[in-house]
């Protein structure tokens, strides 16, 4: 390597890459250490066994409940959010990014569901627990229209639709960055290949489910795989609307990871649990990394 | 798409699309409402009936009483996110220059690090980072909370940039190194000027997310007189009264700032997110 060519890297990458090392790298390695050791330096799993088999719920990261409803533990509240707003994110982003492409106003439409995306975190928050509030929520409201007792009050601060008051809000909040993938795929799509299915007389279903579903499977799978990393990650809104209440039943993986750290003052244990939530968090990021190298080689 | 005839069918759709929008923006049209009514009102007859007083009370009172001092985390998150904006942006362009346009060796490597950073967790680091602040003194300090805002923000700019550069013609920087310009100058003059559009569209973004953090802020900023607007905002919500009509006010206040700038910078800002997707 030359000397101006070192010289070169040096100012360009050199206060970044030490920014990085001190404020992201050291941190990692040191937060699995931490994990791994107690007290000394010897290597141990009982941080991990210790909060796996945590049984105060408010702690807990699994939860033997034999009710029908949470808390259910903080692994658990995860799974249930990625299986009920996911395939909600996916399916409405893909119709609603359809229907609009013909609809009058449709960049206006598409700004008003993507303001969710702009809000801090515990603005949104607030918002979801005041549309869940029996006073002067919206959905509260909906359901004593149909007296259902059980649906008609304060959603958050019941065990039965605490989490779920959560889930529904959180998709509110995310279907805008899945509107905006799915307009931005449908754009590439080729209209030839819609104006020959016409031609061929399909009907508006059938293009739709032939052709346009399948064009748009790698915004799919950008879409699953980023709201499964937000849903892993999630922190703010919980905090704000239940505190992981009541009783435990909408704690999720950062919060859990909070409370050990900043209440219990119990940080082997906190970091077991930022470990855990990160190799999750992994998994979908090591897919999407993938793919991005892959379409690099193209 | 051929412009078709207007059929009662298309009719529906956009009527149904319209309804729906209409219904995702109620929420934003409620919190307005109840920021500018008495709460006392807005529990009597909802905040969906239009008659009634109106005043800024609500906002005044958020504003002024120096219990919620609310302003002094409105000026302190203004102070914390702009410069946890510009840190990142300026790293990100170049860690984003040595990746397109040096040569190095392990660059493929550097580039799948700052993607496995992008997807980093806050809660991996705030542990040792928590040590290593208190024996630093950076520990409840603005400093401190802007070198980690700027090294998080450092790898999904970077991301973001690198993509952007790459659409950039090649024959660009080769044509200013032929005419004898140093690195710098190429990346200061030649380079940055014409990717003004993807930093702004990285600084929006940024800037949103900094201003949003509420994690990092807890953790790192204990004092009260350091107190971010998110952290404001969240103490006044209060553990057992809810006064919706303060909330309301203060909850507009603290989103203003980011909705201003997403409402000014629209397509910048649409496309910065795309690009900022898997952020922690």
């Amino acid at each position: 390597m030359r000397k101006q060519d070192f010289k070169d890297l040096l100012m360009f990458l050199g206060a970044p890459l030490l920014t990085l090392a001190i404020f992201v790298v050291y941190p990692i390695v040191a937060t699995i250490v931490i994990s791994f050791t107690k007290g000394g330096l010897s290597f141990t799993l009982e941080n991990y066994r210790e909060v796996l088999l945590e049984t105060i719920p408010l702690k807990a990261l699994v939860v033997a409940n034999p009710e029908p409803y949470p808390p259910w533990g903080a692994l658990v509240h995860n799974a249930v959010w990625i299986l009920i707003a996911v395939p909600a994110v996916v399916f409405l982003g893909m119709l609603l990014a359809y229907a609009l492409r013909k609809t009058l106003g449709s960049s206006f439409i598409l700004g008003i569901i993507f303001l969710g995306m702009v809000l801090p975190g515990v603005v949104s928050g607030l918002i979801i627990r005041f549309m869940f509030d029996a006073d002067i929520g919206i959905f509260p409201r909906i359901f004593a229209l149909f007296s259902i007792p059980i649906l008609s009050r304060t959603w958050t601060i019941y065990p039965q639709s605490a989490l779920f008051a959560l889930i529904l809000g959180s998709v509110w909040l995310w279907l805008g960055f899945s509107v905006t993938l799915y307009s931005a795929g449908l754009d590439s799509i080729p209209p030839s290949l819609i104006e020959a299915a016409l031609v061929d007389g399909a009907s508006e279903r059938e293009i739709f489910i032939k052709i346009i579903v399948p064009q748009l499977k790698p915004v799919t799978i950008v879409v699953a795989l980023m709201t499964i990393m937000w849903i892993l990650k999630i922190f703010d809104i919980v905090y704000v609307v239940t505190g992981g209440g009541p009783g435990g039943s909408s704690t999720v993986l950062a919060l859990i990871m909070y409370t050990y750290f900043a209440s219990a003052l119990e940080y082997n244990k906190a970091a077991a649990v930022a470990v855990m939530l990160a190799v999750l968090t992994l998994i979908p990021a090591y897919w999407y990394i993938k793919m991005i190298l892959g379409s690099e080689k193209q | 798409m051929s412009r078709r005839k207007i059929t009662p069918g298309k009719m529906l759709t956009n009527f149904s699309l319209w309804l729906f929008a209409i219904l995702w923006l109620l929420p934003f049209i409620a919190l307005v409402v109840m920021s500018v009514k008495p709460y006392t009102e807005v529990i009597l007859y909802g905040w969906w009936t239009l008659g009634g007083n109106y005043s800024l009370k609500n906002y005044v009172e958020v504003l002024t009483n120096p219990s919620y001092n609310f302003l002094a985390g409105l000026k302190n998150s203004f102070l914390i996110s702009s410069i946890s904006t510009i840190i990142p942006v300026l790293f990100a362009a170049m860690t984003a220059y040595s990746l397109t346009y040096l040569y190095f060796k392990y660059k493929t490597l550097l580039f799948i690090f700052i993607l496995f950073f992008m997807s980093v967790p806050q809660q991996m680091v705030v542990i040792p980072l928590f040590n290593l602040y208190a024996k630093t003194g950076l520990y409840d300090t603005f400093i401190g909370i802007i070198l980690l805002h700027s090294a998080w923000g450092t790898p999904w700019i970077a991301f973001f940039l690198r993509n952007y550069f790459k659409m950039i013609p090649q024959s660009f920087v080769e044509a200013a190194r032929v005419d004898g310009a140093s690195e710098a100058e190429i990346f200061f003059k030649v380079l940055l000027p014409v990717s003004i559009p993807a930093l702004v569209a990285a600084s929006a973004v940024q800037f949103t997310w900094v201003w949003g953090d509420f994690f990092y802020a807890m953790v790192f900023l204990p004092t009260p007189a350091n107190y971010v607007v998110t952290q404001r905002l969240a103490l006044l919500k209060g553990q057992y009264h809810i006064d919706w009509g303060l909330l309301s006010a203060g909850a507009i206040l603290a989103m203003l700032p980011p909705l201003l700038m997403y409402l000014a910078l629209k397509k910048y800002y649409v496309r910065g997110f795309i690009g900022w997707g898997i952020k922690g």
